[in-house]
């Protein structure tokens, strides 16, 4: 029986060895082909020599998240070549290179293998070592099409829109894919009974990465400065707020930019600086992995304390301390909603797509004007670093920015006292002004250092007390302000909570169940302090599931702890191994705790 | 409570500034610091400096770290916005200030601790960075507020007030901002006004990074017989080299000098640095030569003060950066957000 878009595949080669650009041609010229991908990059944390794999799901029914199990696995670095014929389902394809003989003990009876012999062929046709090598992954392109049957001429294309200026490397790279198509088609049974063909499920979707879109959500949201320290897996959103914005933020007329671009020493000088910055009236944003939340956690709780707006977009990555620097987790959410020392708490976001990194990176920029406080927007290294199919991004010109209570020279002729930190509205939020405002009205002294509602320093317990609560009450406010969480209630008896990345297997988590006879009401939560909603839901619910990618089951002790809640009633999900969380993973932990309870799986029972 | 506002009566003879404002004008709140600290002389001579200026007081950002010297932006221009901020991290702050709004003055007031010790490395690279700003440490070689540790630009050998001596060799912040690229380095001593007061007023309108390292005896800690860092000890061993005088525009310019030892440099407000060499083989344009003189010096226990090294056509960190001539902070939706057109464009470059 023949399938069509709907397989998984595996690239296994050496890092360093050129395989990514050949590798990022396969989702590409799928998508390009009407056909949803996901794409993930599971790399180790070196420039060259050690194992990396590159996964593309293919899925017309556009589940987009992980799923168990390998299809096709092109298998290119002998060092894991066990591992890699293992993890092939029965009835899988192993493309190899056969120009050295694979050994008996690694011979499969249930799969089918697919020999080419890439490098004897290459050596006859390119005489420079360094090309051979880099067109190896040229090769298997060109016989994966014929294989496949993707359209040729698509990918053809995109060689040459990849080589564009460098035209000397167009001729041979087709000749490398063609090279590889023509030993398809004269020696192997083409096309599998595992195909792709042109489908119209992608429609005006595009391919980006959460980084990207985050960083275009900072540009758009009018961040001018941004301060930071290179760590993986948030490099790549600071380089690409720079590259657009030299694009988008130069005078025509000459070299003026608006913005600045630092490369700070470390985190705690890019955090300070952020700091510094929003203090002036500047909007300023930092991206960084767990290790730089710890370190900013000191100048985070001063600019709760001091009531100074940060964005810090929090590209998480396996911990703790070092981990694994180059696999995903959501091993951050405590760290980051109680970051500092002293009673501190911080207004966290947490995108689950592309639209909502950009949504988010440039409303994140509104929330900390209005709310005077740190915004930590949550993504992970499988949202941020991997190209994900997504809607385009969306701008309304109308939109204007929110900078928050902020009086102007004007307004503070008409102001009779001003007291930074008096609450006049009741929201607990007070009104700044930024330095150098007006002569005589307006200045005040910031500090980490308890003050009285006029900034002025003071160790009086009432006005200490005072304030502390006031910061309560402006997190109430906080509450109103962030992303309501996205709920689809029909009645049922138990519920799954989940957030960020854990969105991209759930709807195909919730089918396996559903055909399991187990129908789960599902919220997705969006933002912290958590609204009401969240805790209506599991009120609602006898018992409601909680997705982390944590060990320990974060998202729990937050909720638990926020909501005052029974926590026998929430049940952890979690996934914390390095990769992104599968659909196979909820399902087997949810429907094991069904059949552990002896629960019943009818669909329509209620509570 | 702990903060006295000073009240605002003023001696009708007190004299006005060219923007009819007196120095007065210029004060902050009262001190808390102990009576007679050298940090006190560092702020009225900020007050003095700064009202001789005649810059609007609110055209001034201050900022600073934790520590004795960090509370002393309290105790001056109590009309522009200060920020005590994180132990040691100051110039991460201030740098994110200044790119801001570059059209603000900044003054950066730290301590050794806080600049040599716990916040070594951001002191290092705003140097780097060239953050146009004047960075004044209140140098004690003490920690006051945890009663009397030996800091990190104590000598070796100088002894605590209970005559241990300190064992580790002294970070000299001065011979590091040389030795970085700081454009504007002098060092002074808070019992000379009549040195440090000229030094802050060209330090705040030198163009680029500006140092100034004050000696500022700790005398609750620091100034007994023993410590390299006591009033008697800097008075006795302090050897000025360089006198730099700041002459505002239109002021006549008097020589009291011989011939020959005077340069004037152009400021980029159009006032002059009128600087005089006290010893005739000191080079203030030479920073690597300088360095080896302080060193030198300084191995003979003779503290060299006075301007040491600047460089009139430094460029600044916004120079470097290429920002916008407008405040950073100045700019809206019109000039920072490209347009939900260029996003259709973005978009299109995705699929």
């Amino acid at each position: 029986m023949t399938t069509f878009n709907d397989f998984v595949i595996r690239f296994a080669n050496v890092n360093g060895s050129g395989s990514a650009s050949a590798n990022g041609m396969f989702p590409k010229a799928l998508f390009r082909m009407g056909i949803p991908v996901a794409t993930r990059n599971i790399f180790p944390s070196n420039i060259q020599g050690l194992p990396t794999w590159f996964e593309v799901r293919v899925s017309e029914r556009g589940y987009l998240g992980r799923r168990e199990g390998v299809d096709i696995m092109v298998a290119m670095n002998a060092e894991t070549y066990r591992e890699d014929v293992e993890i092939l389902k029965p009835g899988g394809y192993l493309l190899h290179d056969t120009s050295k003989p694979l050994p008996d003990s690694l011979k499969r009876p249930d799969i089918h293998e697919i020999g080419i012999p890439i490098s004897r062929m290459l050596l006859s046709e390119f005489s420079d070592p360094k090309q051979r090598s880099l067109f190896k992954n040229v090769v298997y392109i060109g016989a994966l099409a014929e294989l496949l049957n993707i359209e040729f001429d698509v990918i053809t294309s995109m060689v040459a829109t990849q080589f564009k200026g460098k035209d000397a490397l167009i001729q041979p790279n087709i000749h490398a894919l063609e090279i590889g198509r023509q030993y398809a088609r004269d020696y192997l049974p083409c096309p599998l009974p595992i195909q792709v063909r042109r489908s119209n499920a992608v429609g005006e979707k595009i391919l980006i990465d959460g980084n990207t879109a985050a960083a275009l959500g900072a540009l758009y949201g009018g961040a001018t400065i941004c301060a930071w320290y290179p760590i993986t897996p948030s490099t790549s959103l600071a380089e690409a707020f720079e590259k657009y914005a030299l694009q988008y933020r130069v005078d025509p007329d000459g070299e003026e930019r608006k913005f600045a671009f630092i490369q700070a020493e470390d985190e705690l000088s890019a955090i300070g600086i952020v700091i510094g910055a929003a203090w002036n009236g500047a909007r300023a944003f930092t991206a960084t992995s767990g290790p730089g939340i710890s370190l900013m956690t000191e100048f985070l709780g001063l600019a709760y304390f001091a009531e100074i707006p940060a964005v810090v977009f929090d590209v998480q990555r396996s911990g703790p301390s070092t981990g694994m620097p180059t696999r995903t987790q959501q091993g951050d959410l405590l760290a980051a909603a109680y970051a500092s020392h002293g009673d501190t708490k911080h207004v966290l976001l947490f995108p689950s797509t592309p639209v909502e990194c950009f949504d988010f990176g440039a409303l994140a920029l509104d929330l900390a004007d209005r709310l005077q406080t740190p915004v930590i927007i949550m993504s992970d290294l499988d949202l941020g670093m991997n190209d994900c199919l997504s809607d385009p991004l969306v701008w309304d010109d109308a939109r204007r920015y929110d900078r928050g209570k902020v009086l102007s020279a004007d307004d503070l002729e008409k102001v009779e006292q001003f007291g930074r930190y008096l609450d006049v509205d009741g929201d607990g939020i007070g009104y700044r002004t930024y330095p150098g405002t007006h002569p005589e009205k307006g200045a005040f002294f910031t500090r980490g250092t308890s003050r009285d509602e006029f900034a002025r320093y003071t160790e009086s317990p009432e006005a200490y007390e005072q304030n502390m609560q006031r910061l309560l009450k402006k997190w109430a406010t906080a509450a109103t302000l962030i992303p309501q969480a996205e709920i689809d209630d029909s009645g049922q008896r138990a519920g799954i909570l989940y957030y960020g990345t854990s969105m991209l297997p759930m709807r195909e988590a919730l089918d396996l169940l559903s055909d399991e006879g187990i129908s789960l009401d599902t919220l997705r939560v969006r933002g912290f302090p958590f609204g009401e909603e969240v805790y209506e839901f599991i009120h609602r619910h006898e018992f409601v599931f909680v997705v982390d990618q944590n060990r320990d089951s974060q998202m729990k002790t937050l909720l638990v702890t926020e909501g005052a809640l029974d926590p026998a009633r929430l049940i952890p999900v979690i996934y914390y191994a390095g990769l992104s969380i599968s659909a196979d993973t909820i399902q087997s932990q949810v429907s094991g705790y069904f059949t552990m309870r002896k629960m019943p799986r009818l669909k329509e029972v209620k509570l | 409570m702990t903060f006295v506002a000073k009240p605002k009566v003023r001696h009708p003879l007190l004299p006005v500034n060219e923007i009819g404002l007196t120095r007065r004008d210029y004060e902050g709140l009262v001190s808390t610091l102990c009576a007679g600290c050298g940090h006190d002389s560092v702020s009225a001579a900020l007050v003095q400096a700064c009202a001789e200026l005649s810059i609007p007081p609110h055209q001034f950002a201050k900022v600073s770290g934790i520590g004795c010297s960090s509370k002393t932006p309290s105790y001056f221009l109590d009309k522009s916005h200060g920020f005590n901020s994180v132990h040691g991290r100051m110039p991460s702050v201030a740098t994110g200030a200044n790119l801001a709004n570059r059209q603000l003055y900044c003054i950066g007031v730290s301590g050794d601790g806080d600049s040599a010790s716990i916040g070594f490395g951001q002191f290092a690279h705003i140097v780097r960075r060239r953050v146009n700003m004047l960075y004044l440490v209140d140098n004690n070689g003490t920690y006051g507020l945890t009663k009397g540790q030996f800091s990190a630009t104590n000598d070796k050998g100088s002894t605590s007030k209970k005559g241990v001596p300190n064992l580790y060799d002294p970070i000299d912040l001065v011979c590091i901002a040389l030795q970085l690229g700081a454009s504007f380095v002098a060092r002074s001593f808070s019992g000379d006004k009549a040195q440090l007061v000229p030094l802050i007023k060209a330090g705040i309108m030198h163009h680029g990074f500006a140092f100034i390292d004050v000696i500022s005896p700790c005398v609750a800690f620091n100034n007994h017989e023993g410590s390299t860092k006591s009033f008697d000890y800097v008075r006795k061993h302090s050897e000025h080299v360089v006198v730099a005088d700041y002459i505002e525009e239109h002021e006549e310019i008097t020589a009291d000098y011989a011939p020959g030892t005077t340069e004037d440099v152009p400021m980029p407000d159009g006032s002059i640095l009128r600087l005089s060499k006290l010893d005739k083989n000191f080079d203030v344009h030479d920073n690597v030569a300088a360095l080896n003189y302080i060193q030198q010096r300084q191995e003979e226990g003779e503290v060299v003060t006075g301007l040491l090294y600047v460089d009139p056509e430094a460029s600044d960190c916004h120079e470097v950066l290429h920002t916008a001539s407008q405040p950073l902070n100045a700019l809206g939706e019109a000039d920072l957000c490209p347009g939900s057109e260029t996003l259709e464009a973005i978009n299109a470059s995705f699929r």
